[in-house]
C-alpha cells in the first residue's frame, strides 16, 4: 500500500501567507474587541474628568446661584425618577396585557401580525412621539387636568393649578410610557411563548379556565423575565430625552405633576448644553454622569436579575 | 329522516357538555346594552367622543362580568373579564400609534406636498417669510433638504465607523475567544453600552473633540458621527453575534477539514452563511440611529443652510430640525408655518425608517440561506 504525500495539488496548510492571514485576521478581531473597551473606558473617565470642576466647585462658583452640584442635580433627578415611575406605572400593565393578547388570545394567524404593529411603535422616532406629545396629547389632557385640579386637589400631586397648554411632568410621563411599551411588550412576548406547552396543557386538562392557566403556569414562569422587562424600560425611560425636552415646561421642582414645572436630567442637558460654556458645560457634564450612573445601575441590576434566574426560566 | 335530524338538533341545544353556558350573542348584547347606557348619559352631561368609547368600555367590560357570573359561575366570569382586559390593553396600545400617525399625515403630508419642500433648505427663510405666508396666504416656503443631506452623511459616517469595529468584534466574540475573561468582558461592556442615554453618548463625543480640537471648531458632523457609532456599535455586535452563533458548526468543521485556514473558512463560509441577518441587523441599527436627536443636537448643533462637509461647521439634521421648529418656531408669532415644516419632516423621517425596517426584513427574507441544496 503506497501513502500519497499530502501535498502537490492540495493548499499547503503551511504556506507562510495561509499563516499571516490568519494571524492578521484574528489581530483585527481582537483590535477591535479592545476599541469597544477603550471607547467605553474612554466615556466612563472623561465623564468622571470634565465633571470634577463642577463636583468640587464651592459657593459662588456655579450658576443660578446654587451653593453646591448637588442641591442643583437633586431635584432633577428626582424629576427624572418620577417621570419613569409614571410612565413604568402606566406602561407595564398595558405592556403585559398586550403580551399576553399576542402569545395566548389572539388567533394564532394574525397573532405574528399584531406583534409587528406593535413593533411599529418602537420604529417612530423619539421627536417625533416629543411633537405629538407637545401639539396633540398635552391639550387633549387639559380637560382632565382641569377637572383633577377642581375636585382632587386635596391630593398633593394635582394641587396648586394646573397647566393650560398641558406641557407638565404627567403628560411628559404619558409619551414615555408610549414608548416604553413597545420595548417591555417585545421582552415579555419572548417570554411567554417560552412557557412549556405541558404546563399549559396540563393546566388546561384539569380543567382550569385560560386565565387560570396564565395564572398557574405562564406568570410563575415568566416572572424573572417580566421584572427585567420593565427594569429595562425603567432604563430607556431614564435615559430619555427629546420627548420630555418637548413636552415639558421646565420649573422647579414641585409635587404638582398637572402643571409646568420640574425636569428632568436628559431634557436639562439637550436644552443647555448647545449654549453652554465654561462651568455651566461642566454642571451639564457632570449631570450626564449621575444620569450614566443612574441608567447603568439599572440595567446592570435587570441583566442581573436575568443571569440569575437562566436556569430555570425563559428569560434568557 | 328529517325528524331525527331535528330531534338531534334539539338534543344538542340541550346536551349536557354545554349546559349552563351563556348564548354566543350575549357580548353582542352587552356591548349594545353599554352603547346605549354610554350614549344616555353622554346625552345628559354633554357629548365628548373620548368619554363616550371609555363609558362604553367600562359599561361592556362590567356587565360582560356580570352577565357571565349570573348565568355561568365566578371562575368562568374571572376569565371573561381578564380575557377583555387583556384585549382592551391592546386595543389602548393602538390608540396612540393611530394618533401619531393620523397627526403626522393630516399635517404633515400638505406640507410635504409643498414645491420645492424637499429640495431646499432654510436658507433666507426669516420670521417676515412666514408672516407673510400667514397674513397674504402665500406658499410656505423653506425645507429639509440640509436636514436630509445632513442627516444621510452622518448617518452614513456612523455606519462606516460602526459596521468594520461591531463585525469584527462579533467575529472576535463568535470564533476566536474561548470564553474567558476577556471575552466576557466584551460581552458585559457591550450591553452596558446597549443602556448608554443617547444624550450622554452626545455629551462624550462633544467633550471629547472639545479637548481635541479647541471650542468653536469643535461642533461640526465628525462629532456627531462619533456619538453616533457609541449608540450604534453595541446594536451591531449584538445583532451579528446573534447570527454568527447559529451557524451551524458543521459548516466551519466541513471547510477545516478541506485543509482550509480559519480566516479563510470565516470569509468565504461563515460570513455567507449569516449575511442575511448581519445585513438586516445593521439595516436596523441604522433606522434606530437616524432618529436620534439629543445627541446630534448637543455635537452637530442646528444650521440654515445646506452643509455636505462632516469636518467643518455646524450641520442640521432631520430629527434636530423637527424639534428647532416645534419649540423655536422661525416666526414666533406666526408658529402654523413652523409647524407645517416640523410634522413633513416627520414624515420624512417615518418614511425614511419604514423603509429602513422594511429593507431589513426584506433581506432577512431573501437573502436567507437555503434549507436544502447546499
Amino acid at each position: 500500500m503506497t501513502v500519497t504525500s499530502p501535498s502537490s495539488g492540495l493548499h499547503d496548510p503551511r504556506s507562510a501567507a495561509g499563516r499571516a492571514g490568519d494571524k492578521i485576521f484574528s489581530g483585527t478581531a481582537l483590535t477591535a474587541g479592545i476599541v469597544i473597551l477603550a471607547i467605553l473606558a474612554f466615556v466612563a473617565v472623561y465623564l468622571v474628568v470634565e465633571s470634577i470642576p463642577a463636583l468640587t466647585a464651592g459657593e459662588g462658583e456655579l450658576s443660578h446661584g446654587k451653593t453646591s452640584f448637588w442641591s442643583y442635580v437633586w431635584p432633577m433627578m428626582i424629576g427624572t425618577v418620577i417621570a419613569s415611575a409614571i410612565a413604568l406605572l402606566i406602561a407595564t400593565p398595558v405592556s403585559i396585557g398586550v403580551a399576553l393578547f399576542i402569545s395566548h388570545y389572539a388567533p394564532k394567524r394574525v397573532s405574528q401580525a399584531f406583534g409587528y404593529v406593535i413593533d411599529l411603535l418602537a420604529a417612530i422616532p423619539s421627536v417625533v412621539y416629543g411633537a405629538w406629545g407637545m401639539a396633540f396629547l398635552g391639550p387633549l389632557l387639559v380637560p382632565i387636568y382641569a377637572w383633577l385640579s377642581e375636585n382632587a386637589g386635596w391630593i398633593p400631586l394635582f394641587s396648586g393649578g394646573y397647566s393650560q397648554t398641558g406641557r407638565t411632568l404627567f403628560t411628559a410621563s404619558v409619551v414615555l410610557a408610549v414608548m416604553i411599551l413597545p420595548i417591555i411588550t417585545s421582552l415579555c412576548r419572548e417570554i411567554f411563548v417560552q412557557t412549556p406547552k405541558l404546563h399549559e396543557e396540563a393546566a388546561l386538562a384539569l380543567g382550569a379556565t385560560r386565565w387560570e392557566m396564565i395564572k398557574m403556569s405562564v406568570l410563575p414562569f415568566a416572572r424573572a423575565g417580566i421584572v427585567s422587562a420593565i427594569m429595562l424600560g425603567l432604563g430607556r425611560a431614564l435615559g430619555e430625552t427629546m420627548a420630555v425636552t418637548l413636552v415639558l415646561s421646565p420649573g422647579a421642582l414641585s409635587a404638582n405633576i398637572i402643571n409646568v414645572g420640574n425636569q428632568t436630567i436628559p431634557s436639562e442637558i439637550a436644552l443647555n448644553f448647545p449654549e453652554a460654556f465654561g462651568m455651566r458645560q461642566h454642571e451639564l457634564i457632570a449631570a450626564g454622569l449621575v444620569l450614566f450612573v443612574i441608567t447603568l445601575a439599572v440595567n446592570m441590576i435587570a441583566r442581573w436579575i436575568v443571569s440569575r434566574h437562566k436556569e430555570f426560566s425563559g428569560a434568557n | 329522516m328529517t325528524q331525527v335530524l331535528q330531534e338531534n338538533r334539539e338534543n344538542i341545544g340541550k346536551s349536557k357538555l354545554i349546559q349552563g353556558r351563556k348564548p354566543r350573542w350575549t357580548w353582542i348584547a352587552c356591548l349594545a346594552g353599554s352603547l346605549i347606557v354610554a350614549s344616555a348619559i353622554m346625552a345628559v352631561v354633554g357629548f365628548n367622543v373620548a368619554g363616550w368609547a371609555v363609558l362604553t368600555a367600562l359599561f361592556y367590560v362590567v356587565s360582560n362580568y356580570a352577565v357571565t357570573r349570573i348565568m355561568e359561575n365566578g371562575r368562568k366570569a374571572t376569565d371573561q373579564l381578564w380575557t377583555n382586559l387583556v384585549v382592551g390593553a391592546f386595543l389602548v396600545a393602538l390608540l396612540p400609534l393611530i394618533s401619531v400617525v393620523w397627526t403626522v399625515l393630516s399635517i404633515g403630508l400638505p406640507g410635504l406636498l409643498a414645491p420645492g419642500f424637499l429640495a431646499s433648505d432654510m436658507t433666507g427663510i426669516t420670521g417676515a417669510v412666514d408672516q407673510a405666508s400667514v397674513e397674504d396666504g402665500t406658499a410656505i416656503l423653506g425645507g429639509v433638504k440640509h436636514a436630509l443631506i445632513g442627516s444621510l452623511v452622518m448617518t452614513l459616517g456612523a455606519t462606516a465607523i460602526s459596521v468594520p469595529i461591531g463585525l469584527l468584534t462579533s467575529i472576535y466574540l463568535v470564533e476566536y475567544s474561548r470564553g474567558g475573561t476577556f471575552s466576557r468582558a466584551i460581552t458585559f461592556f457591550v450591553d452596558v453600552m446597549t443602556g448608554i442615554p443617547s444624550i450622554v453618548a452626545g455629551l462624550f463625543a462633544a467633550g471629547l473633540m472639545l479637548t481635541l480640537v479647541g471650542p468653536g471648531d469643535n461642533v461640526m458632523g465628525f462629532t456627531a458621527v462619533i456619538a453616533l457609532s457609541v449608540l450604534m456599535i453595541p446594536v451591531v455586535v449584538r445583532s451579528t453575534e446573534e447570527m454568527l452563533r447559529v451557524v451551524p458548526n458543521e459548516l466551519r468543521e466541513a471547510s477545516y477539514a478541506l485543509g482550509v485556514r480559519k480566516w479563510r473558512t470565516i470569509l468565504k463560509v461563515v460570513i455567507p452563511t449569516a449575511i442575511s441577518g448581519i445585513a438586516s441587523g445593521v439595516t436596523l441599527a441604522i433606522a434606530r440611529v437616524i432618529g436620534e436627536t439629543a445627541p446630534i443636537l448637543v455635537t452637530a448643533g442646528v444650521a440654515v443652510s445646506t452643509n455636505w462637509n462632516l469636518a467643518k461647521d455646524w450641520m442640521m439634521s432631520l430629527p434636530v430640525y423637527i424639534y428647532r421648529q416645534m419649540m423655536f418656531p422661525t416666526a414666533p408669532a406666526a408658529p402654523d408655518a413652523s409647524e407645517q415644516r416640523a410634522w413633513a419632516a416627520a414624515l420624512v423621517l417615518i418614511i425614511i425608517v419604514m423603509l429602513l425596517n422594511l429593507t431589513a426584513r426584506f433581506i432577512a427574507k431573501a437573502f436567507a440561506p437555503k434549507k436544502t441544496g447546499r
